[in-house]
């Protein structure tokens, strides 16, 4: 039992970097209509950005400062590579973004070098225990953040004029352009949004362990995470998260009961449930479907 | 037919048939004649490394057109075209491999039974995968194909009976058809030449084909889904069925030029078939010209030659550097012009190198005046 309810936390902590990554694609999504695919090369330049600060100030200086930059970085390439094609069909932006992803990534990978770069998180690999079970302080750290995090976008888009004009934008360009909403100004928001979720995300994926090249197939992770919860459901994309978190912790976990499926089948979880997921219903738990006239 | 046509006047089609045609004008014979002439003249001027590389081309040639019948023309966006890819690599090793070998093999190295086999055990696994294709549009079926790159590579990276493991691979089909060595140095000419004649009678079949099937009546349900699969339905057009063909026709071809792709190095790693893999055959489309056939084929020698060219440039620009531990290097450098190349021309040049070509040649037929 007790092992049961370790793996569920472990996976609860995973499920949180997810979450934040699938909210950064459901935010890109519901403003622009677009999937982007630079959102792995976002999460890598944030957490690189973080290794490189921590070396200066302290670790809760440069998370914030990493993800602000980060988002800085996701407002210019929206500008320079996205905001041109304005009106193309999702595809070409999609693609175009999975381009920048690949240009991105390498520049940032010349960051990373050969070298174990650390964030230098405050948790490491410690836990704290309760009542015989134990919990890595870095999930907590990333579960309570998350859930701060996810508080305060849910404010922002409820309660402020700006988040309202986002929400507007993402029911109807037209008629939100009609009524002042500088809809330019909601796709550069989202973008920045996005990659500073994205570098906090990999902050998370990174703390308790290292930072290389590879890390940036977590982020690719958070597909089936927003398949599954619906591409344009933020309550989809934290529940999608927290929920392909915990099964990929219990697959890691009970693996062993199946030795024919390979080692590290926990890898793959999230892709074969995103498939069985769009069998049964091809718009995600939690997404609007899609109803069109010709 | 083309006799009736008048001098002069090559647009003017008098028949369906004429219009319809696989060459439908008289430059497009003339081009495609010139061009296959050099084509097959090259092994006499080329040293070997380069025909080695330019059959190479051909191969990814023929997995680009597959690429652009699914892609290109029928609408359906696909990122797992690595994964039917490894289908076929692993399919037509496996048949012609040695069966006292450490790998899965079956000893029959006839390529004309293996070339087939693997395309289509590819067209199986499309097959399959179509009924969510059918199911879900644009870039939902973009991450759902994403996501059979992860599966297939996880198979192969597991699967070490079959394919020898991470890091160590096992060897590719043989080219042998009823125990002759197609591409063995020999007294008229050497493997490399040998290799790229025979590479690229494989792509002027395909490709002949691929052209032929998109002039049909497939084709044009193809085109009809592409441009709105809704309206496509209402016409009459089964979407089910077509989309399940499309995935299909263009996983065959996959699954063969995954076949032919090793054979030239001889050797393969479950860690090629990855998602980059996958981009590289969709920036050949794209940059090439989506949606044409000659467009996937000068898209697929463009991003094949991408890696020597930088090489040869690398000898100009000082500051790219050969070693992989310093920075910039040509590695690098070669990526980056991957997902830079993708964006330029997809913002610039949607029809890609097809589309400059288009611009080229009605530059010239209106010359001296602008239009």
């Amino acid at each position: 039992m007790a092992e049961l309810i370790e793996a569920v936390l472990r996976g609860l902590g995973t499920g949180s970097v997810y979450a934040l990554l699938a909210l950064g694609f459901v935010i890109i999504y519901k403003a622009t209509r677009v999937i982007s695919f630079a959102q792995p090369a976002f999460m890598l330049a944030g957490v690189t950005m973080v290794t490189y600060l921590v070396l200066e100030v302290s670790f809760w200086v440069a998370v914030p400062v990493a993800a602000l930059l980060t988002g800085l970085l996701a407002l210019g390439v929206e500008r320079l590579a996205v905001r041109p094609m304005v009106g193309r069909p999702a595809f070409v932006v999609a693609i175009i973004t999975l381009g920048v992803d690949v240009a991105v990534r390498v520049v940032v990978n010349a960051f990373i070098g050969l070298d174990v770069r650390n964030v230098l998180d405050p948790w490491g690999l410690r836990t704290v225990g309760i009542g015989g079970i134990d919990m890595q302080q870095r999930h907590l750290a990333a579960f309570l953040t998350t859930a701060a995090l996810v508080a305060a976008l849910f404010a922002f888009f409820r309660f402020t004029r700006m988040g309202l004009a986002m929400r507007a934008a993402a029911y109807d360009q037209e008629a939100a352009l009609a009524q002042g909403v500088s809809v330019g100004t909601v796709f550069a928001l989202s973008w920045g949004l996005a990659g500073a979720l994205a570098a906090v995300a990999g902050t998370f994926a990174a703390a308790g362990s290292s930072v290389d090249a590879a890390l940036w197939l977590i982020a690719l992770t958070a597909l089936p995470v927003i398949i599954l919860g619906g591409l344009d459901s933020l309550p989809g994309a934290v529940v999608g998260g927290l929920a392909i978190g915990v099964l990929q912790e219990l697959t890691a976990t009970y693996q062993n009961h199946a030795p024919w499926l390979g080692g590290n089948v926990s890898v793959i979880t999230p892709y074969v449930v995103m498939l069985l997921v769009l069998l049964v219903r091809p718009y995600g738990l939690f997404g609007t479907r899609e109803v069109e006239r010709v | 037919m083309s006799r009736a046509r008048m001098r002069g006047r090559p647009l003017l089609h008098t028949s369906y048939a004429s219009e319809m045609a696989l060459f439908n004008t008289p430059a497009k014979r003339a081009w495609f004649g010139a061009l296959l002439a050099v084509a097959v003249a090259l092994p006499f001027l080329l040293t070997d490394d380069i025909l080695q590389l330019l059959a190479l081309c051909c191969v990814a040639a023929i997995g680009a057109i597959g690429l652009g019948l699914v892609t290109g023309y029928a609408g359906q966006v696909s990122l797992g075209h690595a994964f039917f890819l490894a289908i076929g690599a692993y399919a037509a090793a496996a048949i012609s491999g040695d069966p006292d070998g450490r790998v899965i093999g079956f000893g029959v190295t006839n390529m004309l039974v293996w070339l087939p086999a693997a395309g289509l055990g590819a067209a199986a696994a499309g097959v399959l995968v179509a009924p969510l294709a059918t199911r879900l549009r644009g870039l939902y079926l973009a991450i759902v194909t994403l996501g059979l790159v992860f599966i297939g590579q996880h198979i192969a990276s597991e699967w070490s009976s079959l394919t020898g493991g991470v890091g160590v691979g096992r060897p590719a089909a043989t080219l042998s058809v009823f125990g002759y060595q197609l591409a063995a140095t020999g007294a008229f000419a050497t493997r490399d030449q040998k290799l790229f004649w025979l590479m690229l009678a494989l792509l002027l079949v395909f490709a002949l084909a691929a052209r032929n099937l998109a002039r049909s009546k497939v084709g044009r349900a193809f085109t009809a889904i592409r441009d709105r699969d809704i309206a496509a339905g209402v016409i009459g057009v089964n979407l089910a069925r077509y989309k399940t063909i499309a995935f299909a026709v263009s996983s065959f071809y996959a699954g063969c030029a995954g076949a032919l792709l090793y054979t030239v190095s001889g050797y393969f790693d479950p860690s090629s078939f990855s998602l980059l893999l996958s981009v590289q055959y969709i920036a050949m489309v794209l940059i090439g010209g989506a949606g044409t056939v000659s467009g996937a084929i000068a898209g697929a020698f463009f991003i094949t030659l991408l890696p020597r060219l930088t090489r040869e440039v690398q000898a100009w620009v000082p500051f790219i550097s050969t070693q992989p531990n310093e920075v910039p290097n040509v590695f690098q450098v070669e990526t980056i012009l991957y997902g830079v190349l993708i964006i330029v021309f997809l913002i610039f040049e949607p029809r890609g190198l097809f589309g400059l070509w288009v611009r080229a040649r009605n530059y010239w037929k209106a010359w001296p005046f602008s239009y």
